[in-house]
């Protein structure tokens, strides 16, 4: 692997919960509503903290569920606030009414997701249920690679919510425990630079009494679908400011963020496509089977809502077989979520990979290196045989 | 603070109206005169949050809106919250950012306050956010037709809880609302009652000036609901107030008043008889539930007039 560019900022010590409550920060968030949640926790607890210690002039708001957590903020955001919560797993169904609102309403709240496992069984440790339950409620979302990204896409989320030609709340997930408790070392910008990249929120039609507006009204079958097109169609249009705005932020910073990452990928028989911190896993072991000549190559999202569907055909041209893993299962389904959304988005190409669906890592189980070889050598078994016999395989797992 | 500005007749009340006619609420139904009166009672800029139910579907049905106010609706078990995050928000962007601060309200039915949203509305009073929440209770689910909720009198048929052969309508008590708000330490509650609008406009101002959350809890006839004229929705609301059924009283700094001092209550019956709801509590066979019912009103009044007694 090819050293890290490290890019501007100070070097500093912290998970990934102290790395995006201090993004939080810095962004200058008017206002906090969160209830604290594993692995979470720390996130909210840091910016108790920073209010109570006067280091950040905000208010923090401790609500007394995850369900009025989201209201709150919905609140604080529709009357003009920069506004930051927190949550994961549970704390994520029992928002999940409200993610929905938060998102037709046009808020611009900023949400870190320190991804976790649904119960049952109870379980506090990193699957991506709670980042795919909320992939259909209208929310931006990323996924962090590392405590670096973390902080990093705190900042962009605040800065392409809040856009004028954006104007929808998003989520950053980072992986339970892996991400949000693992101590890394990174670069932080300083409080100018952020101040130079994310400047106050001017808000879009905000809650004023002199210009009194209705928000949420009742909507039935004469407007109810037209408002929803144009929700889509805002959506769908707001992909190009994200990347915009990425683009900014990796000049800026000298750090690159994109949509979608490759590694390796150009001259690739198999790939490997994968969400959050995983990814250095699978990159790690295609450097270790390269060695043995495999022609083998790595796409990871960053961004996931909106599904960057072109730039994905385009990366897996000339791959013979996409296996594509999930860290969730999808019951019933025909595969689970990501391998749904890339057969969806491939299936009209004339010449595409050959796709199976990998289950890894519920409830924090290890994914190890010998997981992606025995994953990358079903793929080539797939390519040699030209066809997929079993669609979906489950690894690390006793049977 | 400030003195409330009080009103000694209805001729006082002010003529400006921020809430348009042209809704949807019933012929009959008590929720705009509460809307106008909170509107026209507050003073200076304000925000309204409004939870799922009549006051919302009746009143916003797009492209057309009642309100001449900044008006939000988020969900139904979360107008507490929603306006807790409004009022930090404003709050703290008038700090950074010098911008305009208002008087935020929060109407909630009893569906969205006593049952699905008293969470909500538990965790706002305990923050203290600057809040004058109001229910406007019409003792059942009326949005969604007529169903019980822990807000219904006793005796009360409603289509969850329906006057049976074996079960004659609701069997449990009404929940009190005053008593939850008062022991979250709010500084002021009161119960407020179409029929007597000056009371319920003094109530209001008095709610308005204080710096926290405050609680009024409005008895709203429900024509559809109940089952009477639309004619009689201020009458029944009187006699509400004159059987000792639905008490006219307030907190106020720790202090109880019984704001109309009920010496010889009416009947119930007579209460009862207009209402489709109750007609069946005063067959034969009902008799226990009447005289159950009727217990408990004397036992809430007693409880009533030692508390105002004591404070």
């Amino acid at each position: 692997m090819k050293a890290e560019v490290l890019g501007r900022g100070i070097r500093v010590g912290m998970n990934g919960n102290s790395a995006v409550a201090y993004a939080v920060k810095q962004a200058d968030v008017d206002v906090v509503a969160a209830y604290p949640i594993t692995p979470q926790t720390i996130m909210v607890e840091r910016l108790a903290e920073y209010v109570n210690n006067g280091e950040l002039n905000a208010a923090f708001i401790p609500v007394e569920s995850e369900h009025s957590a989201l209201s709150t903020c919905v609140g604080a955001s529709l009357a003009g606030a920069r506004v930051f919560t927190a949550t994961a797993s549970q704390g994520l169904a029992l928002m999940y009414e409200i993610l929905w609102i938060a998102a037709g309403l046009r808020t611009t709240i900023v949400m870190a997701l320190g991804n976790r496992a649904f119960s049952p069984n109870i379980n506090i440790h990193c699957s991506h249920d709670d980042a795919y339950a909320a992939r259909d409620a209208g929310w931006i979302q990323f996924f962090a690679e590392n405590v670096q990204e973390a902080y990093d896409l705190v900042l962009q989320a605040f800065r392409i919510s809040e856009d004028k030609d954006v104007l929808f709340p998003s989520i950053v997930n980072l992986d339970g425990f892996i991400l949000t408790h693992s101590l890394e070392a990174l670069n932080v910008l300083k409080d100018e630079e952020v101040k130079e990249f994310l400047p106050p929120k001017d808000p879009v039609n905000p809650i004023d009494p002199d210009n009194p507006m209705t928000y949420g009204p009742l909507d039935l079958q004469d407007y109810y679908i037209e408002h929803r097109r144009q929700q889509a169609e805002h959506f769908k249009a707001s992909y190009p400011k994200i990347v915009k705005i990425l683009n900014e932020y990796s000049e800026f910073t000298g750090r690159k963020y994109s949509p979608v990452k490759t590694y390796a990928l150009e001259d690739a028989d198999i790939g490997i496509m994968i969400l959050g911190s995983s990814a250095g896993t699978v990159r790690y072991t295609v450097d270790r089977l390269r060695e043995k000549g495999m022609k083998v190559g790595v796409v990871s999202l960053t961004l996931y809502r909106p599904f960057p569907i072109e730039d994905i055909k385009k990366v897996v041209k000339g791959v013979k077989v996409l296996a594509i893993m999930d860290r969730s299962y999808s019951f019933g389904s025909p595969g689970a979520q990501l391998y749904m959304d890339v057969s969806t988005a491939l299936y009209n190409l004339r010449e595409r990979p050959l796709l199976f669906n990998v289950i890894y890592g519920l409830g924090g189980r290890d994914l190890t290196p010998e997981h992606v070889e025995l994953i990358a050598r079903r793929a080539e078994e797939v390519a040699r045989e030209g066809e997929v016999k079993e669609t979906q395989i489950w690894v690390g797992v006793r049977e | 603070m400030s003195e409330p500005k009080l009103i000694k007749t209805i001729k006082d009340i002010p003529k400006e109206e921020l809430f348009a006619p042209g809704h949807r609420l019933c012929a009959g139904c008590g929720i705009p005169i509460l809307v106008r009166m909170v509107l026209k009672a507050i003073p200076g800029p304000k925000v309204v949050v409004t939870a799922t139910g009549c006051l919302e579907v009746a009143t916003t049905i797009f492209p057309y809106t009642s309100w001449k106010v900044p008006w939000v609706h988020n969900a139904f078990e979360n107008a507490a919250s929603t306006a807790s995050g409004i009022e930090a928000a404003l709050k703290i962007l008038e700090k950074k950012r010098g911008g305009k601060n208002a008087k935020v309200i929060a109407f909630g039915g009893d569906g969205g306050t006593f049952d699905i949203g008293l969470q909500a509305l538990s965790g706002a009073l305990e923050r203290g956010h600057d809040m004058i929440y109001i229910c406007y209770d019409n003792e059942a689910y009326m949005n969604t037709g007529i169903q019980r909720s822990s807000a219904t009198p006793a005796g009360a048929s409603t289509t969850t809880s329906p006057a049976g052969k074996v079960i004659p309508g609701k069997l449990e008590r009404k929940k009190d609302l005053i008593g939850i708000a008062i022991a979250h330490g709010v500084e002021y509650a009161a119960t407020i009652n179409p029929a007597y609008p000056v009371d319920m406009y003094n109530k209001i101002a008095k709610a308005a000036l204080v710096k926290g959350p405050t609680v009024l809890h409005y008895y709203t006839p429900c024509p559809t609901g109940w089952r009477y004229d639309i004619d009689k929705s201020i009458e029944i609301a009187r006699l509400a107030v004159q059987t000792r059924i639905w008490p006219l009283y307030e907190y106020d700094h720790g202090v109880y008043k019984i704001n109309v001092m009920v010496k010889r209550p009416k009947p119930l019956e007579e209460y009862f008889k207009l209402q489709g709801r109750f007609r069946h509590l005063l067959r034969p066979e009902n008799k226990w539930l009447l005289e159950k019912v009727k217990k408990d009103v004397e036992a809430q009044w007693e409880r009533l007039l030692k508390l105002a007694e004591v404070s």
